[in-house]
């Protein structure tokens, strides 16, 4: 997998998902509804932002995505443009809800790469061989390799296909 | 060998072990979504397409968050909830005017079991760690799968230690212990990892300051918090668990990631400061700093329990809520409720000039029944204090636990009970 981009950086440890979606809005599960009020109560100029630099990676401090368990979080980013997202580390049930639902998720243990990373930085992630090249300053950086039994699960395009294919194999 | 938690998983996935970062496919006893998450666990469930649950005994859908239903987009959402339940004719399915906040509910119906594993769309799951359970929180379309399969899968978590020793001072329960340990360990402490409580203090404590402290794990990042079932354990469940149950407890050779050891002999009660669970402040502190609330919450799948309701009202009798602070208590079930009653502790908020709600998670994520406006403050018994959790991104969620919360609710801003006895008292207008 590779994924190539323009970044869109929020570089402060413990974004929670109330602040990715609002709890406010958690009364319809429509994504582009949910998408429309994406990253609202962090910055409310989210969209104004990331179209002027064309953004669609995000980069975030550690521990992102704590809080609830609403899987809205992670809809709410891939439906408002949003293809990847790079943190030194992800809370549990928002990097297990961004496996499912298919958006993808890395874990940069580099500090330097953080520090180096500006907003409009052209990035270029190699999921497969664990490394994320920062193409305006020509940097490499690693990124934690995907366990295997995740890889299934991505592989096949999420937590749903990959049940299917569970029942397929039973039946 | 292995720990609680370890030996849990293990059961569940027909092991004679499992070991910290293996992933598995493990049965589970209940799968759970509220009227906020079922509606996309039925969307997954849908695209699974299946269109047959695992086992509809086990199963629990419980409409706590929005309900009774706010508004219209809430409405819509719990009827799709309402009509998968009716319609798989779902055996635990709670709506307006039998249900309570699902982690209050679930253990008083007796509904979880000691070494069961529990998977819910909630992340507050990991509140039945009290029982000697394996619970934890995730996304609805694990849910969505779980309904099909009756399977989940999980990353075996490692286990962190804790151990509580020495006496508890008057009026510090089970919410000041984990907001003590969370502002020890920070919100990411204790990250993909289950939090086991021992110590004497853990056994000293009832069974609703159990279900508090694993409640809160999540805060600390925790996958789970668990409690190694005992005599309290057991005496809880007489009478509510009518089905099988293994009880599972940590081996003396289990490992551990780490082990944090807790010396509660000078611990005071705890308030966590805006923005995070892990700013734990020691109630002295707090006082000195005179903040003043405009609303008080007493609830929530934390503290909504009948203990923490007579803890409220023992300092509310005979007092009354001062002028400028409004309070709310939402008791966490229909039985609370009704137990509150006939103790008379309804009676005692009312005189006291609370306001009481039927049960519902409401204020606690900003859904209803008492936002904050713009620069309001409250102090609150629930779980969490983020930005806009209650309402305004520009309002304020104080922590603590329902001794603070009635206190401060009395004199109008954040105190101990213990500053109560010093004033005259204040009656509203």
């Amino acid at each position: 997998m590779i994924i190539q981009g323009k970044v869109i950086t929020y570089i402060r440890d413990n974004i929670n998902t109330d602040e990715i979606i609002p709890a406010r809005y958690l009364n319809t599960s429509d994504p582009d509804e949910l998408a429309s009020h994406c990253m609202e109560d962090l910055d409310k100029d989210f969209f104004d932002n990331k179209k002027a630099i064309e953004a669609d990676i995000m980069v975030t401090g550690a521990n992102m995505g704590c809080g609830s368990s609403r899987e809205h979080a992670p809809i709410a980013l891939a439906h408002a443009g949003i293809k990847a997202v790079i943190a030194p580390s992800f809370a549990r049930i928002f990097f297990r809800n961004a496996i499912n639902t298919g958006l993808p998720i890395f874990e940069c243990k580099d500090p330097a790469f953080f520090e180096e990373i500006q907003a409009g930085n052209e990035l270029e992630i190699n999921a497969d061989e664990g490394i994320i090249k920062n193409a305006t300053t020509g940097s490499e950086f690693q990124i934690q390799p995907m366990p295997p039994f995740l890889q299934d699960i991505v592989g096949v395009g999420g937590i749903i296909p990959w049940a299917k294919a569970i029942l397929k194999k039973n039946r | 060998m292995g720990t609680i938690a370890e030996n849990i998983l293990a059961a569940h996935c027909g092991k004679p072990s499992v070991s910290p970062g293996e992933f598995i496919l493990a049965s589970v006893d209940l799968a759970l979504a509220n009227d906020i998450t079922a509606p996309l666990a039925i969307k997954a469930f849908n695209e699974v397409g299946t269109d047959k649950v695992f086992d509809k005994k086990r199963i629990v859908l419980v409409l706590d968050h929005f309900t009774p239903n706010k508004d219209m987009l809430s409405a819509e959402q719990s009827k799709i909830v309402r009509d998968f339940a009716r319609k798989h004719q779902i055996e635990h399915f709670y709506d307006t005017g039998t249900v309570g906040i699902e982690h209050c509910l679930l253990p008083e119906q007796g509904l979880v079991a000691p070494g069961d594993l529990v998977a819910g769309a909630d992340s507050h799951t990991c509140t039945y760690g009290a029982l000697g359970a394996f619970a934890t929180g995730m996304g609805s379309s694990d849910l969505g799968v779980a309904f099909t399969l009756g399977k989940v899968w999980f990353k075996v978590p490692e286990s962190i230690k804790f151990v509580y020793t020495g006496t508890l001072r008057e009026w510090v329960s089970g919410k000041d212990l984990i907001l003590y340990t969370i502002g020890k360990i920070g919100v990411e402490g204790a990250n993909y990892k289950a939090m086991e409580f021992t110590g004497p203090v853990i056994d000293g404590i009832d069974m609703a300051s159990r279900f508090t402290m694993c409640n809160m794990a999540i805060e600390a990042g925790g996958k789970a918090g668990i409690v190694n079932p005992d005599q309290k354990t057991m005496d809880y469940i007489r009478g509510r668990v009518n089905r099988k149950y293994n009880v599972f407890r940590s081996d003396p050779d289990a490992e551990y990631a780490d082990t944090i050891e807790i010396d509660c002999d000078d611990m005071e009660q705890q308030v966590s400061l805006p923005h995070l669970p892990s700013n734990a402040k020691p109630i002295s502190e707090v006082t000195n700093s005179r903040i003043e609330v405009d609303q008080v919450v007493i609830g929530s799948c934390t503290n909504g329990r009948i203990e923490d309701l007579r803890v409220a009202a023992k300092i509310l009798k005979g007092r009354s809520v001062h002028k400028d602070t409004r309070c709310i208590v939402l008791p966490g079930t229909q039985q609370i409720y009704l137990d509150a009653m006939n103790e008379g502790l309804i009676k005692i908020f009312i005189d006291s000039h609370c306001a009481v709600s039927t049960p519902s998670c409401g204020p606690c994520l900003g859904g209803h029944l008492g936002i904050l406006a713009k620069g309001e403050k409250a102090v609150s018994t629930t779980n969490r204090n983020f930005v806009g959790r209650m309402g305004d991104p520009g309002s304020e969620v104080y922590l603590a636990g329902p001794a603070i919360a009635a206190a401060s609710a009395v004199k109008g801003y954040i105190c101990s009970p213990a500053d109560l006895e010093k004033i005259t008292k204040v009656s509203k207008k």
